[in-house]
C-alpha cells in the first residue's frame, strides 16, 4: 500500500510540474504559435499526464487529458494553428486536471466532479477548428532548407542532389553535399543539430529530486557546525601549536564553503514563482478586455525556498492589482496616447545582500487624491493630516487595511483586503515594502528581502556589561566619537540627545536606558565641563616650581591654603562635579589619597621654612618628589582611562523610513549568527527579534531593530509628546551657550532659543483661516493660532501670505501657537551676551550671531498677547 | 491512576520540591545564563543547551523566595511543555523518589499567596514533605 502511495505521490508532484510547464508554455506558445520546440514541449507534458494517469487507472484524468492532447497533437503537426479559443480551451483543460489532482491528493479518488463538460467541449473545438483550418505544411524544416537558409548553400546544388536522391541514389542529402564538395562536414553536422533541435529539448539528467524536510535538517546541522566553527576559531585565538592553527583555519574555510553550499540547496530561481504569472495576467487582461504583456528581467534571481514561499502571494496579489486597477482599458491608453498594450514589468536582483523584486505597470498611477479621500471616509486619518501629508505619506496610504481606490469592487480586487496584508507578509520576512506613483505614467512596488533567514551577519555590540548582536541589514554605518568630541558632539534637545550627522540631526538611543540594563561606562550623559588634563598636569607643576621658589626666597605662600587640598588647581579640579560620578575609578581614588598626602607635605615645607629650619625644608620637599612623579603618572593613565570610557560609539541605523543612532559601550566585531527563536515567554518583548550563541557558548540577544527604535519612540508620534512636556518643565536658557533658531522676519535677522521650537512646518496660505480677530490654521487635530512676526512687531510686513508660509511651531502646556516668518535661516549654536533694546516689545534685546545683529524673540510675551489663550482641542 | 509515582526532586530555600519525572528531559548542573532585559524578574535567562536556546525559570523567584546568596549557583531541571523545553533553576538536585499516591494530601487552606497556586499538594515521605509543583504554572506565568 505504501509503495502505491509513493507512486501516486510521485505521480502527483511530477503532473503539477508538467502542468506548470503547460501553463508557461501555452501562454507563450500564444506569441509564438509557430515554434515546434514549444509545441513538442507541451504536447509532451500533457502526453506524459494522460500516459500516466492511464497506468494508475485514473479514467477522468486520462479522457480529460486525452481531448486536450488530440487538440495539441494536431497543432503540432500543423494541421490546425493556435489561437485565442484553443489557447483557452486547454487552459481550461489544465485547470480541469489540476482539480482532479488535488482531489487525489486530498481523498485519494478522483472525486465525484463531472468533467464530460471539458471532454465534449475539446473535441467540439477540435472538430470546428479543423474545418476552418486552411492546412498548413508546420513539420520540421527539411536539411536541404536549413542548409539553404541558415548556410546559404545555392538552391540548385540541393535540387540536384535531390534529383539524385530520386534518380536511386540511397545515400542521405547531407552525405550527397558533402561527397559534391559543396559543403564541410562540420556544417551538416551543425545542420542536423538543428533540425533536432526544432523536434526535441534535450531533457537535463543531471537532476534529482530531494526531500526538502531533508534539506531544512541539513542547514540546522550545518547551523550548528557553524557555532561549533566559531567556538573552535576562539580557543584557536590563544594557541600556539601551528598545525592545530592550521587545522582550525581550514575548518573555517570548510565550514563556510558547506554553509554557502547548504545555503545553496535551498535557493531557487524567482522564475519559479514568476512562472505562473503569464497565466494569471492573461486570464484577467481576457476577463477584464485589456491588453496586457509581461516581460521579466532576472528570472536566475536566486532566493531561500523559504523566501519565496512567503512572497508567492504577496506577489500574485501586487500583480492582480496592477492589471486590475493599474492598467488602464486600451481605448484610455490610447487617448493618452500609450500603446494600448499595457505593460508590467517584473525586475529581480541582487544588491547589498539584499533581494529587491520590482513590480512596475505602465498604468494610471495611483490618485493620491482619491486615496486620501476614501481614507478619510473610513476614519482613518483626519482631514487635516491628509493635507498636510507629503506625497510619499499619502501613497503610503495604500498600505492601510481596508483601503481601496478601486471605484467598482471585481472578484479580483477593490475589496480592500491586499496591500496591507502584502506589507505585513513581506515585513514578516524581514522585508520591506515602497511604492512609487507617477499619474499617467505607473505604478512601482520595490520589496526588498532578505537573502536567506537562518544565518544572517551581525554586528556584536556591547552595552552595560552584556553582549547584543544587531543584523547588519539595518546597519547602515558607525560613528565613534573620541576624546573632546565626545563631550560635545551629543546635543540635547529637551531631553532627546541627538548628534549632527553630516549636518542632519540623528536622533540617539542609548541602549543600555532603552533596555535598562546597568549603567556602565559611557552610555551615559557626559559631563559638560571636559577633563582638560593637559592644564591639569601643567598646573600642577606650576605649582611644584612656586613652592621651590618660595623655599628659594621668592614670593608667598600661605601654609593654610598650601594644607589644603582643595584650593589648589589640580584639587579644584579633582574635587569639581565633573569627577563626581566617576569616583569609584581606582586611579580617581588613589589620585585624591595622593594628593592629599602630598599637600599634607607641603604644609610640614612651609612650617620648616618659617622657622628657618632650611635643611628640614629642603628634605621635606626632596619627599614630595616621588609623590608628585606619582600624581603626573596617575594623571596620564586616567586620562586614557576616561578616553576609553567617554568615546562613544554610535551605530546608525535603520528602522522603516527613520534613521537613528545606537548608542553602545563597545563594538566588538562582526559574526554570521545563527537565529534562534526566543520561548514564548520572551514573545512580548518587541527589542528582540530572537537569540543566538556566541563563539564562548555564551547566549546572546539579537536586537529588533524596529522595535527599539518603537519602544524609544523613534519612529511614533509619542516622542513629540515627550518634547513637548519636557519643553514645559524646563525652564529656558537666555543666554550663555546655546543653540539658536535664526530666520527673518520683517527683514529682519531674529532668533529664539532652539528649545522653544516644537517643530517646523510649512503651510500653504490657502489652509490660512480666520478666526475671531486672528489667522489660524488647522494643525494635528487642532485649531493653532499664528502669529505673523512682521506684523505684530510692526515691520515691514512685507507681502501679504501668499504660497507657502514657514511656521515655527512653539507649544506650551498642550497648546500650540504658531510664528509665521519668513524664512528660515539656520541653527546657530554660540555663546551670546544679550544687549537689552528699550522699548521694543516683544523683543528681549539683541545679540551677535554668527557676526550679524540678530533681534532676539520674546516668545512668552509675544505668545501672552495672542487672543483665545483658553483654545484646547 | 497508579498507586505510586516517580518524582525527580530538588531543594529550593530548604524545602523539598518534586516534579514528575516523564516531564523532566534532563537535568544538568550550573549553567551560564544571559539575562534578558525587560524580562520579568521572573525569568532567570537564556541557556545553551547543547545548542538549544532554552529560557529558563528562577523558581526562587517564581515562588517569592529570598534570592540565592552570592556564589550559590543554581541547578537546571529541563522540563517539556508544548512550546520546548524550559529549565527550572534550583537549588540543589535531589534524587528521583517513588511516592504512594495514597500519601498525597493537598495543600492546607493556611497556605496562600502565589505559593498556593503553584503548589498542587504534597507527599508525605518519613522524613519530611514532597511538594509537588506545578509546572505548567510555574513556567506559564513566567
Amino acid at each position: 500500500m505504501s509503495e502505491m502511495d509513493d507512486i501516486i505521490k510521485e505521480f502527483l508532484v511530477e503532473s503539477n510540474d508538467n502542468l506548470d510547464q503547460l501553463d508557461s508554455g501555452l501562454v507563450e506558445l500564444e506569441k509564438d504559435p509557430q515554434s515546434q520546440e514549444l509545441l513538442g514541449g507541451v504536447f509532451r507534458a500533457i502526453h506524459t499526464v494522460k500516459g500516466t494517469s492511464g497506468v494508475l487507472g485514473f479514467s477522468k484524468l486520462e479522457s480529460i487529458a486525452h481531448g486536450g492532447e488530440n487538440l495539441l497533437s494536431k497543432l503540432r503537426d500543423g494541421k490546425l494553428r493556435l489561437n485565442t479559443d484553443i489557447t483557452s480551451g486547454l487552459l481550461k483543460m489544465v485547470d480541469a486536471i489540476r482539480e482532479v489532482l488535488r482531489a487525489i491528493e486530498s481523498t485519494g479518488s478522483e472525486g465525484d466532479g463531472n468533467y464530460t463538460e471539458i471532454t465534449s467541449m475539446l473535441s467540439s473545438l477540435l472538430d470546428r477548428e479543423l474545418a476552418n483550418a486552411t492546412l498548413l505544411t508546420g513539420e520540421p524544416r527539411r536539411l536541404g532548407q536549413i542548409l539553404t537558409e541558415n548556410l546559404s548553400i545555392p538552391q540548385d546544388a540541393i535540387d540536384a542532389a535531390l534529383s539524385q536522391q530520386s534518380a536511386g541514389d540511397l545515400r542521405r542529402i547531407g552525405e550527397i553535399l558533402v561527397e559534391q564538395g559543396t559543403i564541410e562536414p562540420q556544417e551538416v553536422l551543425h545542420a542536423l543539430k538543428t533540425q533536432a533541435g526544432e523536434t526535441s529539448t534535450q531533457v537535463s539528467a543531471s537532476n534529482i529530486r530531494v526531500d526538502v524536510g531533508l534539506l531544512d535538517k541539513l542547514m540546522n546541522l550545518v547551523g550548528e557546525l557553524v557555532l561549533t566553527r566559531n567556538q573552535i576559531l576562539q580557543v584557536t585565538a590563544s594557541q600556539k601549536d601551528a598545525s592545530f592553527v592550521g587545522a582550525a583555519q581550514r575548518l573555517n574555510l570548510i565550514t563556510t564553503e558547506l554553509q554557502e553550499g547548504v545555503m545553496k540547496t535551498r535557493m531557487q530561481p524567482i522564475g519559479n514563482v514568476w512562472n505562473k504569472f503569464p497565466r494569471v495576467v492573461r486570464d484577467l487582461s481576457v476577463q477584464f478586455g485589456k491588453a496586457v504583456r509581461i516581460e521579466m528581467e532576472g528570472t536566475e534571481t536566486e532566493l531561500d525556498k523559504t523566501i519565496i514561499e512567503a512572497i508567492k502571494d504577496p506577489l500574485t496579489h501586487i500583480i492582480r492589482n496592477a492589471v486590475d486597477h493599474g492598467i488602464e482599458m486600451p481605448e484610455t491608453r490610447r487617448a493618452q496616447g500609450k500603446p494600448p498594450e499595457g505593460k508590467l514589468l517584473l525586475r529581480a536582483f541582487h544588491e547589498g545582500g539584499q533581494v529587491n523584486i520590482e513590480i512596475s505597470d505602465d498604468g494610471g498611477g495611483i490618485d493620491l487624491e482619491r486615496l486620501k479621500k476614501k481614507a478619510i471616509e473610513r476614519a482613518q486619518v483626519t482631514g487635516e493630516q491628509a493635507a498636510r501629508m507629503s506625497e510619499r505619506e499619502a501613497l503610503n496610504l495604500v498600505f492601510l487595511p481596508g483601503l481601496s481606490t478601486a471605484e467598482k469592487v471585481t472578484n479580483v480586487s477593490g475589496r480592500g483586503v491586499g496591500m496591507d496584508v502584502v506589507k505585513t507578509n513581506v515585513e514578516k520576512i524581514g522585508g520591506v515594502v515602497d511604492i512609487h506613483s507617477v499619474p499617467r505614467q505607473g505604478t512601482t512596488l520595490k520589496i526588498k528581502i532578505p537573502l536567506t533567514l537562518a544565518i544572517i551577519p551581525a554586528l556584536i555590540a556591547t552595552s552595560g556589561g552584556e553582549r547584543f548582536a544587531i543584523p547588519q541589514v539595518s546597519l547602515l554605518e558607525l560613528v565613534r566619537l573620541e576624546g573632546a568630541e565626545a563631550s560635545t558632539a551629543i546635543e540635547d534637545i529637551h531631553g532627546a540627545p541627538v548628534y549632527r550627522l553630516r549636518g542632519k540631526l540623528l536622533p540617539l538611543v542609548f541602549l543600555n536606558q532603552a533596555l535598562r540594563l546597568a549603567n556602565s561606562g559611557s552610555a551615559g550623559f557626559r559631563p559638560a565641563e571636559s577633563f582638560q588634563f593637559d592644564a591639569a598636569r601643567i598646573s600642577h607643576l606650576a605649582w611644584k616650581d612656586k613652592l621651590r621658589n618660595y623655599l628659594d626666597g621668592q614670593g608667598e605662600i600661605s601654609p593654610q591654603t598650601a594644607e589644603s587640598p582643595r584650593d589648589c588647581a589640580l584639587g579644584q579640579w579633582l574635587y569639581g562635579s565633573a569627577f563626581k560620578q566617576y569616583s569609584h575609578i581606582p586611579e580617581i581614588q588613589r589620585l585624591e589619597e595622593r594628593h592629599r598626602e602630598m599637600h599634607a607635605m607641603v604644609g610640614s615645607v612651609i612650617r620648616s621654612h618659617q622657622a628657618k629650619n632650611n635643611a628640614a625644608a629642603d628634605e621635606r620637599y626632596s619627599q614630595i618628589e616621588p609623590i608628585s612623579r606619582e600624581i603626573v603618572k596617575l594623571l596620564l593613565n586616567l586620562e586614557k582611562q576616561l578616553e576609553k570610557l567617554f568615546s562613544i560609539n554610535i551605530v546608525v541605523l535603520q528602522a522603516d523610513e527613520h534613521q537613528f543612532g545606537l548608542v553602545v559601550d563597545e563594538i566588538n566585531d562582526t559574526e554570521e549568527i545563527v537565529v534562534k527563536p526566543l520561548g514564548k515567554q520572551l514573545k512580548g518583548i518587541d527589542c528582540f527579534a530572537g537569540a543566538t550563541i556566541m563563539g564562548d557558548g555564551q547566549v546572546a540577544l539579537i536586537l529588533d531593530v524596529l522595535g527599539i527604535a518603537q519602544t524609544a519612540n523613534v519612529v511614533t508620534e509619542v516622542r513629540d509628546h515627550a518634547v513637548i512636556e519636557t519643553a514645559i518643565q524646563k525652564t529656558d536658557r537666555v543666554a550663555g551657550r546655546d543653540a539658536w533658531l535664526v530666520f527673518t522676519a520683517g527683514g529682519r535677522r531674529m532668533a529664539i532659543p532652539l528649545g522653544m521650537v516644537a517643530r517646523l512646518e510649512e503651510f500653504s496660505a490657502s489652509q490660512m483661516e480666520y478666526s475671531g480677530d486672528g489667522l489660524v490654521v488647522q494643525y494635528r487635530g487642532q485649531i493653532m493660532p499664528l502669529i505673523d512676526i512682521a506684523r505684530r512687531l510692526n515691520l515691514d510686513p512685507g507681502r501679504e501670505p501668499e504660497g507657502t508660509l514657514q511656521v515655527v511651531v512653539y507649544s506650551e502646556a498642550g497648546r500650540s501657537i504658531g510664528l509665521v516668518v519668513e524664512q528660515i535661516v539656520d541653527v546657530v549654536e554660540q555663546a551670546v551676551s544679550v544687549e537689552c533694546v528699550q522699548g521694543s516689545c516683544g523683543l528681549m534685546g539683541s545679540a551677535v550671531l554668527q557676526e550679524k545683529v540678530t533681534d532676539l524673540l520674546d516668545v512668552r510675551t509675544l505668545v501672552q498677547q495672542v487672543p483665545g489663550r483658553e483654545i484646547r482641542a | 491512576m497508579n498507586s505510586s509515582q516517580q518524582f525527580c526532586t530538588f531543594f529550593l530555600n530548604g524545602l523539598f520540591f518534586g516534579v514528575e519525572v516523564e516531564r523532566v528531559q534532563e537535568v544538568i548542573r550550573h549553567l551560564s545564563t544571559t539575562r534578558v532585559p525587560l524580562a520579568p524578574a521572573v525569568l532567570g535567562g537564556l541557556i545553551n543547551l547543547r545548542g538549544q536556546i532554552v529560557t529558563a525559570v528562577d523558581l526562587r523567584r517564581r515562588l517569592e523566595m529570598p534570592e540565592r546568596t552570592e556564589g550559590q549557583v543554581s541547578m537546571n531541571v529541563v522540563v517539556c511543555t508544548d512550546d520546548g523545553a524550559v529549565s527550572l533553576l534550583v537549588d540543589e538536585i535531589g534524587d528521583v523518589v517513588e511516592v504512594s499516591n495514597n500519601d498525597f494530601e493537598p495543600p492546607p487552606d493556611t497556605l496562600s499567596g502565589v505559593a498556593r497556586e503553584l503548589i498542587r499538594g504534597a507527599f508525605k515521605l518519613k522524613d519530611k514533605l514532597l511538594l509537588l509543583i506545578d509546572t505548567e504554572r510555574a513556567i506559564g506565568r513566567a
